[in-house]
């Protein structure tokens, strides 16, 4: 191995005060009749203040799982292990929690959940109740995390409404989701998640379920807040060409581990892991969004009673046997803010 | 929510007008009628009916007139006079057999609705949220038993428990000394003390039924991405299930209200005979026996006209309570 090259845990952020999440060795276990999925597996990532980390990587790749985990509400009977810990300012003092130890129907996790970090999900008709009305549902949030009053918190709702743009908030209000189109449903879900101010807003997918114009709106929107809101965002997406548009630095998950991880420039144009490569290759155009990874043979296994050694294995064409199959992958750092799980990285750099 | 309602009673009155008709269809199906089964009893007793005193009960009863005429002097009957016929077999008039019995049926069935709904609501929502533990398969054995084991086989061992061991007798809605008596407070106070023992007994299979549909309309809630949207919130764990996913789950129950009368009232006739309760199942069962045409018609009128409006009433509790009803449909 090259001079610079050398094998780490995690991105070394520690001492730098931008860090605000710290996740370390997370690991989310199903334990199934079946036998143990491990849906995460050891996955490290840093979150700075006002960034956006992208989180890429093809459908059950474990990207849900392990954000739901940041929040401990991964479905039953998912388990999870591993440090993540949060720094929020609490009385003018920071201080650093990790949720993991959190009881995960505790007060304490309660209180992190919606208030320091919240989350938007994939299908925004579904990820809201068809039987309450919006503004219900965002008051909800605003009520459990501050002292106001009913009338107060239907202030700020819909003051949160006209920040994410939506037309007559007041009418919007007292209006249940099935009677908002599918880009106003989403914004109201982004009120909804910011209406308490995190640190952090997750975004899972928030947009694969929208049509391609309401979904550059949308990101435009997420862009927007992030910088007058001073948020951070997690952004999950299968879709590299959004990466681009949203993102700072980048972590590409596959099979439950992160393979590599580095700004975004890096990504596109120094990608060194044989997946992220296909991943690049495979850039849907805009007739084509929703496609599946097609220049990538097979699909992502599912993380359970695998192999020794790389999870890529079976479906890179750099793999080579006895060398890729044998121990498992070490996270290797190439450069100071460029990491990669793969073995072959000489050969791989060598043929350009 | 009022144009709403205008829109469902008027769409009740073709659909009235059809169940009258086909109410009186019905009984007119089985070959013969109650004359025919009345002079074959006469007959077998001995006594010579005369072709002359034929036509005589013929013209008295009204069955020498075609079948429509018959429909619409009996409709006009009851629209103008409540006057709903007279019973051949009981020689009384149609109401007053049926009057009391009724009333004493609704008061059964409506107690059964309650019970059964207190009981397996919660049983379901637990067994729901605590899926697989030792309670959920409890309650699911006793469940099954309760769906496959017939209500009136549970009735007659009941009773003959009961009898054995105390020398009461719980059959009847009324203790000896009220059975005959006029309606007095007491008498209201003694119904009460021993409608539960039929209210429960009834209630067994919808109860059974009830708690396997709660758990499962749930089971399916709990995974649904609203939920996880609400913890991701902070809601807690207990307001956020009866808030959400119950209420969710409940919604599509109360529909089915209007449409549990008729069985509980079908399913009470065989426990009202092993029990001796003076009930409309009995008279029903005898009147289909008999063919006692008026009596039998304005069973299944009236029994369909209480589905109709059952029906009615739940279908406005759902719309009340679930807005994607209030606003006719939803998308998706
Ligand atoms: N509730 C669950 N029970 C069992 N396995 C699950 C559950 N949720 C997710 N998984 C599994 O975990 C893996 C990762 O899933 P997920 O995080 O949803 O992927 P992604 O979001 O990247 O598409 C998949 O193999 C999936 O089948
Ligand atoms: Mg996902």
């Amino acid at each position: 191995m090259e001079e610079n090259t050398q094998t780490v845990h995690a991105p070394d952020t520690k001492e730098d005060d931008q860090t605000i999440l710290e996740i370390h060795d997370l690991k989310t276990y199903f334990h199934l009749d079946e036998g143990i999925l491990k849906a995460v597996d050891g996955v490290d990532l840093t979150i700075k203040r006002g960034k956006t980390l992208g989180i890429v990587g093809e459908s059950g790749s474990g990207k849900s799982v392990a954000t739901k985990s940041i929040l401990q509400i991964v479905d039953p009977p998912g388990k999870v292990e591993g440090e993540i810990k949060l720094k929020r300012s609490r009385k003018g003092k920071e201080e650093w929690i990790d949720i993991g130890k959190l009881n995960p129907t505790g007060e304490k996790i309660r209180d992190i959940r919606g208030a320091e970090i919240s989350m938007i999900f994939q299908e925004p008709m579904k990820a809201f109740s068809s039987i309450h009305t919006i503004g219900n549902q965002i008051t909800e949030a605003i009520l459990i995390h501050s002292e106001v009053d009913q009338e107060e918190a239907k202030r700020i709702a819909i003051d949160f409404l006209i920040k994410v743009g939506m037309s007559n908030p007041e009418q919007r209000f007292d209006q249940y989701p099935h009677e908002l189109s599918g880009g106003m449903r989403q914004r109201a879900m982004i009120a909804m998640a910011l209406c308490c101010n995190p640190a952090i807003l997750i975004a899972d997918e928030p947009t694969t379920a929208l049509d391609v114009t309401v979904q550059a709106q949308v990101l435009d929107l997420i862009n927007h807040l992030k910088e007058t809101l001073d948020t951070s965002v997690i952004f999950i997406t299968h879709d590299l060409g959004v990466i681009a548009e949203m993102s700072d630095e980048v972590a590409v998950m596959y099979l439950g581990k992160v393979i590599e991880y580095t700004d975004v420039e890096t990504l596109f144009y120094g990608a060194l892991h044989p997946y992220t490569q296909a991943l690049l290759k495979s850039i849907p155009s805009v007739a084509h969004t929703k496609g599946e990874l097609d220049s990538i043979k097979g699909t992502v296994p599912i993380p359970m009673n695998l192999p020794k050694g790389c999870g890529f294995y079976s479906r890179c064409k750099y793999a080579v046997n006895g060398v890729c199959n044998v121990d498992d992958i070490p996270f290797t750092k190439v450069n100071d803010n460029h990491y990669v799980r793969c073995v072959r990285l000489d050969e791989i750099e060598n043929r350009g | 929510m009022i144009h709403y309602i205008g829109h469902r009673l008027l769409q009740l009155i073709p659909l009235l007008i059809a169940i009258s008709i086909i109410a009186f269809v019905i009984i007119q199906l089985p070959p013969g009628d109650y004359l025919t089964t009345y002079i074959n009893q006469l007959e077998l007793s001995g006594t010579k009916v005369s072709e002359s005193a034929i036509v005589a009960l013929e013209r008295q009863y009204g069955l020498d007139k075609p079948m429509y005429q018959q429909y619409f002097i009996w409709m006009k009957n009851i629209l103008l006079h409540g006057d709903f016929g007279r019973s051949f077999s009981w020689n009384e008039p149609v109401s007053k057999v049926i009057g009391e019995r009724l009333v004493l049926t609704m008061v059964i069935s409506i107690f059964t609705l309650i019970v059964t709904w207190l009981i397996a609501i919660p049983i379901g929502i637990y067994s729901a949220v605590r899926q697989y533990s030792v309670l959920d398969y409890i309650f699911s054995f006793i469940g099954f038993i309760g769906l496959a084991v017939p209500n009136f086989l549970i009735a007659l061992v009941i009773v003959y428990f009961v009898f054995d061991t105390t020398g009461i007798a719980i059959t009847g809605l009324f203790s000896p000394e009220y059975a005959d008596a006029p309606w007095s407070f007491a008498k209201v106070l003694d119904l009460l003390q021993r409608i539960w023992v039929p209210v429960l007994i009834i209630a067994t299979a919808g109860t059974a039924g009830l708690i396997r549909t709660m758990r499962g309309m749930l089971l399916d809630e709990l995974s649904k991405q609203y939920v996880v949207t609400a913890r991701a919130k902070g809601v807690a764990e207990k307001k956020l299930l009866f808030k959400y996913p119950v209420r969710v789950a409940v919604n599509p129950l109360i529909s089915t209200i209007g449409w549990t009368l008729p069985t509980i009232i079908s399913g009470e006739a065989i426990v009202s005979i092993v029990l001796n309760l003076p009930t409309t199942g009995p008279v029903l069962l005898d009147a289909f026996r008999t063919q006692d045409m008026y009596l039998a018609g304005s069973f299944i009128l009236i029994l369909s006209i209480l589905t109709v409006i059952g029906t009615l009433l739940s279908d406005i509790l759902l719309a009340w309570v679930d807005p994607r009803i209030r606003f006719g449909g939803v998308e998706e």
